[in-house]
C-alpha cells in the first residue's frame, strides 16, 4: 500500500504542456478511477496523481497519453512521506505560484471528494485539508493581495471599508483595468461608468458590468457621482486633470492609475480627500505584501512539517498493527480454549468470574508490549519488533497453517 | 487585601499592552484586556463595598474609575483583531494611568467621602464615562489622521501594517462622541444643580468641562468629515486632558 505521487507543475512544466494535461474535475476523477485507488488533482498549475498500490509507470503513461509526448525530465515521482509532505505543502498553498493562494485548498477538497479513496489516501487527504485550513486560519499568509488588480481593490477597501454600494468609473477598456474592476465588483462595488475613446468598446464592457458607457469627454461631468476611478487607457497624456475633480465632496475619492504613460494628473493626489495610486505604487504595495506572505510561509512550513511527522508516525504504526492484531487473536484463542476445558465443571457465576479475570490478565499482559510496539513503529523499528513478536509467539506458523 | 486586586488587573493590562505589539499575540492581548478589566471591576466592587460613601471622590480614585471606563469603552468598541493598533495605543495608556491612580492612593479600600452617593454616581460617573468615550474617540481620530497620511503618501506597507479603513475610523469616532456627549450633559447638569443648592462660583475645571461640551456639541451639530472631524475630536480631547490632569486637583476635595 505504498503512497505514490506522479505529477507535473508550474515549477517544471511550461504552460503549453500543462494545458494539455489539465483535466476538468469529472475527467480527473475518471482518470483516477481507471488507475485503481487514486486521486487526481488537476489545476491550471499542476496535474498530479496520488495513488496506492500502483505501479508509477501506469500513472506516468496516463499523463503521457494526455500530453501526447514523453514527460521524462518534466514529471516528478515521489513516494510515501515525501509524497505526503508534497501534498500538505500543495494544500497549504506553499507550492503555489503565489504563496498562500487560497483556491488550491478547494481544488484539493474537490479532487478528494470526487472519488472514494482507500484508507491511506483518505487519511493523507484529510490531513492535507486539515493543515491547509490551519495555515489559512492561523497565519496571515492569504490575507494580503498578490496582484496589482487585487491590491487596487484592497486599497479602495482600506479607504471605504465595505465596498458594497460604492460606485466605480472605469476609464479605458484595457485588460488590467477590467481585472481591477472585476476585483472591485467582487467586493460589492458597482461599476457605474465605463469611459473609453471608442464608445462602442466602452459600451461592450459597460454592458458586461451593468454600467453606463461614456466618451472620455464625459468623465469630468460624472466624477462627482463616483467613489473610485480606475484608469488604464493607452493615451499619451493625462485623461483626468485635477481641475476636473469636484471641489465640494463629503466622501473621499480614490484614484487608481494603472496606465503607462499615466492617465491621471499627479496633482489629483494632493487634493484634499483624494487618494491617488499609480502602477509603481501598486507594485510596491504588492511587493511588500508578498514579502509578508513569505514571512508567514515560514510559519506555515512548520505546520506542514508537524503534519508530515504525524503522517509518518501513522504510517509506521501500520507496520505493527497486523502483528498486534495477530498476537491478541492468538492470546484470545488460548484463553477461550482453556475456558472451554472447565465448562460444565463450574457454575455460571464462577464461569463469568473466570472469564472476567482471564480477560483482565490478558489485557494487562498485552498492554505494555502493544505500547512498546507502537513506540518502536514511530521510531522506525516497527518492522523489527513485529517480526520478533511473530517469531516468539509463533504467529507466522499459524498464519502459514 | 482589596488592594491586591490591583496586581492582576495591572498584569492583564500590561500583558495586553505588550502583546498588541505583534499580530500573532493579539488574541492573547484581547484576553489580557478582558481579564484585567474583570480584575479591575472586582477591585471597584470591593472598594465600593468597603467604602463609607463614594469611594472614588479623590483625583486618584476618579482616575482609577476613569481607567476602568476607558478600557470598558475599548472592550465595547474596538477590542477586535483588526483594531490591534488601537489597543496598542489605548492599553499602555490605561496601564500607565492605572499605576498613577495607585501611587495617588486611588486603588485602596476604606475611603470615606462627604459627598452623597447618588450625586457622585450621577455627576462623577457620567462625566468620567463621557471623558472615557472622548479618550477613545481621540485615539480613533489620531489613527484616522495617521492612516490618511499613509494613504496620501502611498506607504508601501499600508496593507501589511493594517489599520481599520478610514470610513470605519470616522464612523466609530462619530458614534463614540454621539454616545459620550449626552453622558457629559447629564453629568454637568447634576453638577450644576448641586452647585446651585450649595452656592459658590464656577471653578476652572467646570469652565473647561463646559468648553469641552461646547466643542463636542459643535462636532455633532456640524458633523464634519475627514481630517476636519479628526482635528475637532482631538481638539476636544486636549480640553479633556486639561480637565483630567491639570485641573482635577482643584475640583476634588
Amino acid at each position: 500500500m505504498t503512497l505514490t505521487l506522479v505529477g507535473l507543475s508550474h515549477h517544471v512544466a511550461p504552460v503549453e504542456l500543462r494545458e494539455r494535461v489539465t483535466l476538468r474535475l469529472d475527467a480527473a476523477a475518471e482518470l483516477a478511477r481507471s488507475l485503481g485507488d487514486a486521486v487526481c488533482l488537476s489545476t491550471c498549475n499542476r496535474t498530479e496523481v496520488y495513488a496506492t498500490g500502483l505501479d508509477e509507470h501506469a500513472a506516468l503513461a496516463a499523463l503521457e497519453r494526455l500530453a501526447g509526448e514523453s514527460l521524462d525530465g518534466v514529471v516528478y515521482r515521489l513516494q510515501e512521506d515525501a509524497a505526503a509532505l508534497h501534498l500538505f505543502r500543495v494544500a497549504a498553498g506553499l507550492d503555489s505560484l503565489v504563496p498562500g493562494e487560497g483556491e488550491i485548498l478547494g481544488q484539493v477538497r474537490a479532487a478528494y471528494e470526487s472519488v472514494e479513496p482507500g484508507p491511506v489516501l483518505d487519511r493523507v487527504f484529510r490531513q492535507a485539508l486539515g493543515v491547509g485550513k490551519r495555515v489559512r486560519t492561523e497565519t496571515a499568509i492569504g490575507e494580503s493581495p498578490a496582484s496589482v488588480s487585487s491590491a487596487a481593490a484592497a486599497l479602495a477597501a482600506q479607504v471605504f471599508g465595505d465596498l458594497a454600494g460604492r460606485r466605480v468609473m472605469l476609464v479605458g477598456a484595457g485588460r488590467i483595468g477590467e481585472l481591477a474592476a472585476a476585483n472591485l465588483a467582487s467586493r460589492g462595488a458597482e461599476i457605474a461608468f465605463v469611459a473609453n475613446r471608442t464608445v462602442e468598446t466602452a459600451r461592450e464592457l459597460a454592458h458586461r458590468f451593468g454600467g453606463e458607457a461614456l466618451t472620455l469627454d464625459g468623465i469630468a461631468t460624472r466624477l462627482g457621482e463616483v467613489d473610485v476611478v480606475v484608469a488604464s487607457t493607452s493615451a499619451s497624456g493625462s485623461v483626468v486633470h485635477a481641475a476636473d475633480v469636484p471641489a465640494k465632496r463629503r466622501a473621499p475619492l480614490f484614484f487608481i492609475d494603472i496606465a503607462v504613460p499615466r492617465d491621471l494628473d499627479p496633482a489629483i493626489g494632493r487634493l484634499d480627500g483624494c487618494f491617488l495610486y499609480d502602477i509603481d505604487d501598486l507594485e510596491a504595495v504588492v511587493a511588500e505584501t508578498l514579502a509578508g506572505r513569505r514571512a508567514e510561509a515560514e510559519r506555515a512550513e512548520q505546520f506542514v512539517a508537524e503534519e508530515a511527522e504525524r503522517y509518518r508516525a501513522w504510517r509506521a504504526s501500520l507496520d505493527v498493527v497486523p502483528a498486534i492484531a495477530s498476537l491478541r487473536a492468538r492470546a484470545e484463542e488460548i484463553r477461550s480454549a482453556e475456558l472451554a476445558k472447565v465448562n460444565g465443571r463450574v457454575s455460571d457465576d464462577e464461569r463469568r468470574t473466570l472469564e472476567s479475570v482471564t480477560a483482565q490478565i490478558l489485557n494487562k499482559l498485552l498492554h505494555l508490549p502493544t505500547v512498546r510496539m507502537k513506540e518502536a513503529a514511530v521510531g522506525s523499528e516497527g518492522a523489527v519488533y513485529a517480526d520478533a513478536v511473530r517469531h516468539l509467539f509463533g504467529l507466522e506458523e499459524e498464519a502459514g497453517a | 487585601m482589596v488592594e491586591a486586586l490591583f496586581w492582576p488587573a495591572l498584569l492583564g493590562y500590561g500583558e495586553a499592552a505588550l502583546a498588541y505589539a505583534s499580530a500573532r499575540t493579539s488574541r492573547a492581548a484581547t484576553w489580557g484586556v478582558r481579564m484585567g478589566w474583570l480584575a479591575q471591576t472586582a477591585l471597584l466592587v470591593a472598594q465600593a463595598a468597603r467604602a463609607d460613601g463614594f469611594p472614588w471622590s479623590t483625583w486618584a480614585g476618579s482616575l482609577n474609575l476613569f481607567v476602568w471606563l476607558v478600557v470598558g469603552a475599548y472592550l465595547i468598541w474596538g477590542c477586535r483583531p483588526r483594531f490591534r493598533l488601537l489597543g496598542l495605543a489605548v492599553m499602555p495608556l490605561a496601564a500607565a494611568l492605572f499605576v498613577v491612580a495607585r501611587i495617588g492612593g486611588g486603588t485602596g479600600a476604606g475611603k470615606s467621602s462627604s459627598y452623597g452617593n447618588v450625586f457622585l454616581a450621577v455627576h462623577v460617573g457620567f462625566v468620567l464615562a463621557a471623558f472615557a468615550g472622548f479618550t477613545l474617540a481621540a485615539a480613533l481620530a489620531g489613527f484616522y489622521l495617521w492612516e490618511e497620511r499613509r494613504l496620501k503618501r502611498r506607504a508601501a506597507d499600508i496593507l501589511r501594517l493594517r489599520l481599520p479603513p478610514l470610513a470605519s475610523l470616522e464612523r466609530l469616532t462619530w458614534r463614540t462622541i454621539l454616545v459620550s456627549l449626552p453622558l457629559l450633559t447629564l453629568g454637568l447638569v447634576a453638577g450644576i444643580v448641586r452647585q446651585k443648592e450649595r452656592g459658590g462660583a464656577i471653578d476652572a475645571l467646570e469652565a473647561v468641562t463646559m468648553l469641552t461640551w461646547l466643542v463636542y456639541g459643535v462636532f455633532l451639530a456640524l458633523r464634519p468629515t475627514g481630517r476636519r472631524a479628526a482635528y475637532l475630536a482631538l481638539g476636544g480631547f486636549a480640553l479633556v486632558i486639561v480637565a483630567r490632569l491639570a485641573l482635577a486637583g482643584s475640583h476634588f476635595g
